[in-house]
Order: structure tokens, then C-alpha cells, then sequence
């Protein structure tokens, strides 16, 4: 991979707008029933405006995000060699209902171990400029002998 | 945020309730439609096979999704987690059978941080071998 790409911020995405369809579709296949994720009422009695999204909702829009730049030359990843081997979520809050979030992808870091390159992509989510969640997954692009 | 627990009822050590829960063929199509990750490992056995896997295997998102329900399922309010981190060490291989496969979700107490968050530490476990490591979640309890 290109290390010169270290720091390289990508234009925002384009942007998504969270249903509460979506986020129950989320939560069924999670296996979650929490009604927070399903029912207004339950979230507002827990302080919340309406509906929030469970916590690994992000990935939804940042893999969308971050795949873009796997298939950006400049980059020279080999997409068909990526595990995904680690991931992070910093909340500012839990997403929810109604926002209409934007994704900043950025590629934090590239090194290398052994054969292979490990890169790390921070994304940066915010809805109408609110800052929401800070991702950081952490990709190895195997090597030609690994 | 509204959780369940207070901080003075929380001590260090303390053990979650633990969570088992199922991983079917058809869990993981359900999760590739709402997650938009449609990589063929986690439906098609041919193609995970000739990638060198045993068989399809789990999204590790699917995974990390469904470990942390330990977590707000204790607190109830799923705003309490303000950090969630996991290493996807083994994939949850996951055979075409209707009774699918079980993981075992755990957690415990692991630190009260000077700032009133607690670090819970996750352990999650298939065919008796850990498929996540370094999963914990920092939690605010308000």
C-alpha cells in the first residue's frame, strides 16, 4: 500500500438518512430486542428525543464509506486480500432516528508486519455538522506469501 | 441517558449475565441485508471454501453487534456504552443446519476509572475457543 496516503482525508460522503425501519431491521439481525431501538416512547423515557440505533449501527455507513477508498488506485490495496481484524467506536452519542449523517474517511495509518500491510481507517461521522461516532477499523491486506 | 445500574452497585470483578445466542444461515443473510455487507463468505459455501475457510463463516460484525448486549442489556440504556472495541481473532463458522451454532457472550467488571466510567471486558466464545479478543466497552452510568 501507499504510504504516502498516511493522513489522506477523503471527501464526505454522501449522505444517509436513518429511519427507524432501518434501525429495526438492524436490531432484528443483531438478535436485539432492547425497545429503544424499536419504540419511541422507551426511548424517551430514557431521555432520549427518539429511537437510537445500536452501537455497531455506524458500520452501516462507514464500511460503505471506507470501501470506496479500498478501490481508489492511488491507494494500491488489494481489496480481494482485506480481513477486517479490528474495530473501534468512540460516541459522542448513539445515532438515531432522523439523522442525516456524512462520513469523513480517513487513513490514519498503513505499516507493515511481516509480508502483510495493516492499515488503519478512522471515520468520522456527523449529522447536520454534530459530531456522532468516531470509527477506527483496522484492516490486514495479506501478503503474496502469507 | 437512564441506565439501570448505579455506580455504587458496581464493584470491580463483577460478572455480567451471560448471553447464548444462535448463528444460522439464514441469521447471517439477515444481517448482510441490514448491515449492506454482502461479501459471499457469509452466504456461500463454495465461495468461502475456496478461499480457504472450513465453511461460511459469521460477519465479525455480527458478532461484535451481538456481544454487546450483555452490556445494555444490564444498563438497558444502550447510550451508557461511549466506547466499544473488539480484535475479531477466529470467525464463528456457521454450517448449513437449521440449529445453526451457538457463541457464548460474557462479561465482567474489569476497571472504575478516576472519571466515574467503568471498562467492562467481553469475552466471546464458539466451539469452546475465544472468536473475539480485546473486546471491551467503556460505560457511563447516569
Amino acid at each position: 500500500m501507499n504510504r504516502e496516503m498516511i493522513g489522506f482525508a477523503y471527501p464526505p460522503s454522501d449522505t444517509l438518512l436513518v429511519t427507524k425501519e432501518r434501525i429495526a431491521q438492524f436490531a432484528r439481525a443483531i438478535g436485539d430486542d432492547n425497545p429503544i431501538y424499536f419504540d419511541d416512547d422507551a426511548a424517551k423515557s430514557a431521555g432520549h428525543p427518539t429511537v437510537c440505533a445500536p452501537p455497531t449501527f455506524p458500520m452501516v455507513i462507514t464500511m460503505a464509506a471506507m470501501e470506496k477508498s479500498f478501490h481508489d488506485p492511488a491507494l494500491n490495496m488489494d481489496y480481494s486480500r482485506v480481513v477486517h481484524s479490528d474495530q473501534r467506536f468512540e460516541y459522542a452519542r448513539p445515532i438515531r432516528v432522523g439523522d442525516q449523517l456524512v462520513v469523513t474517511t480517513i487513513i490514519e495509518d498503513i505499516r507493515s508486519l511481516g509480508s502483510n500491510d495493516i492499515a488503519t481507517f478512522r471515520t468520522e461521522v456527523a449529522a447536520d455538522g454534530e459530531h456522532v461516532v468516531t470509527g477506527w477499523s483496522k484492516l490486514v491486506v495479506r501478503g503474496d506469501d502469507a | 441517558m437512564t441506565s439501570a445500574i448505579s455506580l455504587a452497585n458496581v464493584e470491580v470483578g463483577q460478572e455480567l449475565p451471560p448471553l447464548t445466542m444462535t448463528f444460522t444461515r439464514a441469521g447471517l443473510v439477515a444481517y448482510a441485508q441490514a448491515s449492506g455487507d454482502m461479501n459471499p463468505i457469509h452466504q456461500d459455501e463454495e465461495v468461502a471454501k475456496s478461499v480457504g475457510l472450513p465453511d461460511v463463516i459469521a460477519h465479525g460484525m455480527l458478532t461484535m453487534g451481538r456481544a454487546i448486549k450483555v452490556v445494555t442489556d444490564w444498563v438497558a440504556d444502550p447510550a451508557c456504552v461511549i466506547d466499544y472495541s473488539v480484535r475479531m481473532t477466529r470467525p464463528v463458522v456457521v454450517p448449513d443446519t437449521a440449529a445453526g451454532v451457538e457463541v457464548v457472550f460474557g462479561g465482567k467488571v474489569a476497571a472504575i476509572n478516576d472519571d466515574g466510567t467503568i471498562r467492562i471486558d467481553l469475552t466471546a466464545t464458539f466451539d469452546e475457543q475465544t472468536v473475539l479478543g480485546q473486546a471491551r466497552a467503556i460505560v457511563r452510568l447516569g
